[in-house]
């Protein structure tokens, strides 16, 4: 065990970190969401939007066993009412241990983990992806267009380009945004899979970003929360910092006064 | 203390001499916050604020945090969401003491460079610099532990990595690397460890701020010129300095609020920035991530670490000559530790009977280099470890090593200093008397 551990590190080390930048990486578009900046916030039916298409289409395989059912009532988050919330999570059977038994889910319950045992949970997929690098290991990129999380995931979703392969017995499809090229996940997405009550769009490039919101506050839930007391923090600062520099600047002048020809 | 003539405290009211009599500890930090500071410190004397308010910042949240989370295996990962998602401004908790190490370690490097630039590290300050250096071990393996507690992909092949580097020492590496993990590979009880650790870490390296406190108020503080205050009586050593209160804590202060509107800009709006985002998948010992890098403030090492692969005719001589008890893997990890050792001996390295790199001439430029080495070996260490990136690595390491055995010792002999200030109160006068209109090199020419 030690020795695979160690064996499995140094090659990780030594070739597979060259493969991963030796073009691996794939091509991540700039999208454009209302919660980028340090303004930004969540745009409520956007995240209601993602919602239902998470719950109709990615729920089949993936789950986001992180997230409590309740906080889909978040003011922060999609927002739900007290009874949609209580609803929804009726929607899901959890076990529970002290019945020893299934039951429907109730609000204090999280969402079920991934049903697929190769679908990754999604709680945090969009943070545990960075859409941008570089340049050069910089780290720039990622300063100004942001770690690119969710715009990975809309690029992945919007990437397929409809080749297929077979590869030891598995299908593999191309996409243009997964590292390597080619990803076992079927195109989930095709465009109008979804009708929106209130009409919205439903062409691919609209879901896609929809849902990458929506993971995004999956992954980030107190987002706007964290924005507003940065900013109270900056600002509160900024006053000190001013305050002090008077306050300097006057304690020693007249020790500077002295030396002033 | 401080061997600088000032007023001492003297109890006023019938209470203090009471206490006085019995526990003089109104008098110690009377003594501590009155010490003489040299006037003419600039703005590369704040960081010692910073960095005890880092360390004060990361023990408060540390605690918070700790009230929170499970350190099992099982539940780490889903506790530190618990706090992110459910604890009240957990998350503002969590990410402050994430971006609180990386705030720690930005500080305590332009502390150590300060220093370097300056020499602070010559006598009488080694044991000031010695204790600084221990401090800045602590804090790098408190760094490390706590980045293994979320247990993340990358706390678990980060662990895996590092505590390899154990394992690649001759003869006991293996049972050492044993020791340390509490078993053959990174597990539950390697976490627990880890956790423990952690914790008590900072307490340790609290006590020694206090010995590293202790040790420049006997010395005094080095100043920009290097020049010593003047002791020869209480009125020379008061026209050098002023008390640190409330002179230096007020300018402290207001540089350190400064830097924490930058941090806090940082914490609400990129808390994620300088982490990695193959934290956010838990820890998976059957998959190995693309690419196991190290957090920012340790690539300089890391680099160094890999520099010295089994291609470098050195460590193939080494290898040779030892008859392969010093392989490229251990030759790496001497490398790694040695740049932090030759580091520390800076004080018997450097030659030079003047203080301040200000009036080096030569030394200048080579501490720029060294400095922008230091950034070159940052970049090289995130880099993956193929084509031209460890060529680069290799020459900065060499670089690393050539400025402390070499260069610093042959500056000494071969460099022609310039002329250096009297007295500090010369060089305090000189800086504010250029603004007026005629000269006026000295207030007290006399002197």
């Amino acid at each position: 065990m030690l020795k695979k551990v160690i064996l499995s590190a140094a090659v990780s080390l030594g070739f597979a970190s060259g493969a991963m930048a030796a073009g691996g990486a794939g091509h991540v578009e700039n999208f454009d969401f209302s919660f980028e900046g340090p303004f930004g916030t969540y745009d409520q039916n956007q995240l209601q939007r993602g919602l239902q298409i998470y719950t109709e289409i990615c729920a089949a395989c993936h789950g986001l066993q992180y997230v409590p059912i309740r906080t889909l009532g978040d003011t922060d988050g999609p927002g739900l009412p007290e009874d949609q919330v209580r609803a929804y999570a009726e929607f899901y059977e959890v076990f529970d241990p002290e019945l020893d038994d299934f039951r429907p889910a109730r609000p204090t319950d999280h969402f079920p983990q991934s049903g697929l045992e190769n679908a990754p949970d999604l709680s945090l997929m969009a943070k545990a992806r960075a859409g941008f690098h570089g340049p050069y290991g910089t780290g720039l990129n990622q300063l100004f267009k942001g770690m690119g999380g969710p715009e990975y995931i809309a690029s992945l979703l919007t990437g397929y380009t409809g080749e297929e392969k077979e590869e030891a017995g598995t299908i593999l499809y191309e996409n243009k945004a997964f590292p390597g090229g080619w990803i076992a996940m079927a195109p989930p997405l095709y465009g109008e899979d979804i009708e929106f009550a209130d009409g919205h769009d439903n062409d691919l490039h609209h879901l896609s970003k929809d849902v990458s919101a929506f993971l995004m506050w999956t992954a980030e839930p107190k987002l706007m929360a964290r924005k507003q007391a940065g900013f109270v923090g900056v600002i509160f600062l900024t006053v000190l910092s001013v305050l002090l520099y008077l306050t300097n600047k006057r304690l020693w002048a007249p020790v500077k006064k002295k030396y002033k020809a | 203390m401080s061997g600088i003539p000032h007023d001492h405290y003297e109890p006023n009211s019938d209470g203090e001499k009471w206490l006085h009599k019995r526990l003089p500890v109104v008098g110690l930090m009377y003594d501590t916050l009155m010490i003489p500071t040299p006037k003419n410190l600039n703005w590369m004397w704040i960081w010692g604020i910073v960095l005890t308010f880092c360390l004060a910042l990361q023990i408060i949240t540390g605690i918070v945090l700790v009230m929170h989370y499970t350190p099992h295996v099982d539940h780490a990962f889903a506790s530190v969401e618990h706090i992110m998602r459910n604890v009240e401004g957990g998350a503002m908790l969590r990410y402050l003491h994430m971006n609180g190490a990386s705030l720690f370690f930005i500080a305590v490097y332009a502390h150590i460079f300060r220093g370097l630039y300056y020499g602070s590290y010559k006598a009488p300050r080694e044991v000031t610099w010695i204790i600084g250096m221990l401090i800045y071990l602590l804090m790098m393996a408190t760094a490390f532990m706590g980045y293994v507690l979320p247990w993340g992909q990358m706390s678990f092949w980060g662990a895996t990595v590092i505590t390899g580097l154990f394992g690649a020492i001759p003869f006991f590496g293996e049972g050492l690397q044993t020791w340390l993990l509490g078993g053959p590979a990174v597990d539950n009880y390697t976490l627990q460890r880890f956790f423990s650790l952690h914790y008590l870490m900072p307490f340790l390296i609290a006590g020694l701020v206090i010995l590293h406190i202790w040790a420049f108020h006997t010395t005094g503080n080095n100043n920009p010129t290097g020049v010593e205050v003047r002791r020869t009586s209480k009125e020379d050593a008061e026209k050098d300095t002023l008390p640190f209160w409330p002179y230096f804590v007020i300018k402290d202060l207001f540089a350190l609020a400064v830097i924490l509107v930058v941090f806090f800009a940082i914490v609400g709006f990129m808390p994620n920035y300088l982490g990695h985002p193959d934290n956010y998948i838990e820890a998976n010992p059957l998959a190995t991530p693309a690419h196991i890098v190290p957090e920012w403030y340790f690539l300089p090492f890391y680099a160094i670490l890999r520099a010295f692969d089994g291609d470098v005719w050195l460590v193939i001589a080494v290898s040779w000559i030892t008859g392969g008890i010093i392989d490229a893997k251990f030759f790496g990890v001497l490398a790694m530790f040695g740049a932090i050792v030759v580091m520390a001996l800076a004080p018997w390295l450097d030659t030079s009977s003047v203080r301040s790199g200000r009036y080096r001439p030569m030394f200048k430029w080579w501490f720029a280099i060294f400095i922008v080495n230091f950034f070159v070996l940052m970049w090289a260490g995130a880099m993956p470890a193929e084509g031209i990136y460890p060529y680069i690595a290799l020459l900065g390491s060499t670089y690393w090593f050539a400025y402390f055995l070499v260069i610093l010792p042959l500056l000494g002999v071969i460099e022609k200093p310039e002329a250096q200030p009297a007295t500090i109160e010369e060089d305090f006068a000189a800086k504010f008397a250029s603004s007026g209109s005629g000269a006026q090199p000295s207030a007290q020419p006399a002197e």
